[in-house]
């Protein structure tokens, strides 16, 4: 085989394992979710389809997939339909700089999960979820419906006042990497686990969680979707495969900022406890330390949306504008001066 | 490279098509929406000549941050489709005319000045080259005092949109 159809073989193998475990988690994450949810709030949740109810996930699957494609007279017929491919798409799109778990020997070659090892990947992410922001305004727009049209609204700036505090809160990683590669952001955070950036930036920690949680619309941040107040938000004229596609890309985008988290804050494949073997038996311990943190901080999302009430709307823009940014901008500045002055930055 | 090339002339393509669009089209959302296929296609272009940073920066300013803007002030005002006006002939006919007239001037002035359309220069584009180049003497005041200027027209439309601060 020629380097160049090699090369094209390798990623799109890595494509397709990256899209099916993301499908995968998606509908385990649906019935994870609901399960959870359930027992934070004294009830059972699904639990007849399968041992306890696993097989939930395949049971919506066929139930969306039969039901019947309901779309408004009113609504803009082609937008309509393009909405939710849009928020797939970007969705999709944004996974494919992040690394999956730990560099691996296999095949007589260096391989990784991670489909494009770019230079600028975290700038990638950020102009990618920027574009995401469409899927759900043209969803809003597109179905003529005055509901949808506020959530389509206030999803849109939502995620333009939480952008600018989730691009701030990466600075400061970026500066101490020293570059906009994720493998190169992880790296840094290698040995113990007081070298994680959780540790050394803590309040860019802080603003990214914070920031994360509403740039996906999980609650308290939901208000793009508001079922109490706005019916169903964007979505509400959605209904079979579509919402499905909808949902699909919330999940998606939730796995995303989870990953990232424990990438950039949590030394992703590295253990943080000096002296642990890198593998045992051959098999890189890596993808346990991350796989565990992954999964931990997607509990940690549930955890939240079983836990607390949604914000009111000022106070959603209060808190963006007035609080996560300053906050942000101000450890920004502080790092840099630290770490020229005390630290072993530039001259 | 070949797949280079043939990358270049699709997405040269949507990007010129998306353009026209943009003015062809009644509807001030079509409009908007096929701006931003031109933004992300004209990005795809400078992620060809070598410049991710360039190309992402694209995205985020003008696709991400700006469009979003316009459509939410779209969406906000509900403007809707714009009414056919009985010279509508008339000016796509002037309009196409002016196109052309422009495109000759260029050309010919291209043809005296006898310019000729230069290979991109080989060289480093990586994004710390650039950042060495951007904050080096050469460019750094430049570069400084266009973020005063963007801050500055910030307060201004600021100040002009707030009566009571």
């Amino acid at each position: 085989m020629t380097p160049l159809a090699e090369e094209l073989l390798v990623t799109f193998v890595k494509i397709v394992i990256v899209v099916g475990a993301l499908l995968g988690g998606f509908s385990v994450m649906t019935w994870v979710e609901r399960r959870s949810l359930a027992f934070m709030q004294y009830r059972l949740g699904p639990n007849r389809t399968g041992p306890f109810g696993i097989l939930q996930p395949i049971a919506d699957g066929i139930k969306l997939f039969f039901k019947e494609e309901v779309m408004p007279v009113a609504a803009n017929k082609w937008t309509f339909l393009a909405a939710p491919v849009v928020a797939v798409a970007t969705a999709l799109l944004a996974t494919a700089v992040i690394p999956y778990g730990p560099p691996f020997e296999a095949f007589g070659r260096t391989l990784q999960i991670q489909i494009a090892d770019i230079e600028v990947g975290l700038l990638f992410i950020f102009a990618v979820t920027a574009l995401g922001v469409y899927g759900v305004v043209l969803a809003g727009w597109a179905a003529n419906n005055k509901y949808s049209l506020l959530g389509g609204l206030r999803s849109s700036a939502q995620m333009f006042s939480y952008e600018l505090a989730l691009g701030f809160s990466w600075v400061t990683l970026i500066l101490a990497a020293r570059s906009f590669r994720i493998n190169d952001i992880v790296d840094t955070q290698a040995g113990g686990f007081w070298h994680w950036n959780v540790v050394v930036h803590f309040p860019a920690f802080i603003v990214y969680f914070l920031a994360a949680t509403a740039e996906v619309a999980r609650i308290p941040f939901d208000l793009p979707e508001g079922e109490s107040e706005i019916v169903a938000g964007f979505h509400t004229e959605y209904a079979s495969m579509r919402f499905a596609l909808i949902q699909m890309a919330e999940y998606i985008n939730m796995i995303t900022v989870t990953v990232l988290l424990a990438n950039l804050f949590f030394g992703g494949w590295h253990s943080g406890v000096p002296g642990m073997p890198e593998s045992l038996g051959g098999f890189p311990l890596g993808f346990v330390w991350w796989g565990l943190k992954v999964a931990f901080f997607l509990f940690v999302f549930i955890w939240l949306r079983g836990t607390l009430p949604r914000f009111r709307y000022d106070q959603l823009m209060q808190f963006g504008w007035k609080v996560l940014i300053p906050v942000a901008a101000v450890w920004v500045m502080t790092f840099a001066v630290l770490w020229v002055v005390v630290g072993g930055g530039p001259r | 490279m070949m797949i280079d090339a043939v990358l270049f002339y699709v997405f040269a393509a949507i990007a010129v098509a998306s353009a026209v669009v943009v003015i062809g089209q009644r509807n001030p959302m079509y409009s908007a929406f096929a701006l931003v296929v031109t933004l992300c296609s004209v990005a795809v272009i400078f992620g060809l000549l070598g410049s991710p940073f360039i190309a992402v920066l694209q995205v985020i300013v003008y696709a991400g941050a700006i469009m979003v803007l316009f459509l939410f002030v779209l969406m906000l005002l509900n403007v809707k489709r714009e009414k056919d006006s009985p010279s509508r002939g008339q000016r796509t006919l002037s309009g196409v005319a002016l196109a052309l007239v422009t495109v000759l001037v260029l050309q010919a002035g291209a043809v005296l000045l006898r310019s000729r359309p230069t290979p991109a220069p080989d060289y480093d584009a990586s994004t710390f080259e650039m950042a060495k180049i951007l904050f080096s003497p050469h460019f750094l005041y430049a570069f400084e005092a266009t973020s005063i200027l963007i801050l500055a027209a910030l307060v201004g439309a600021v100040v002009l949109a707030k009566k009571e601060l």
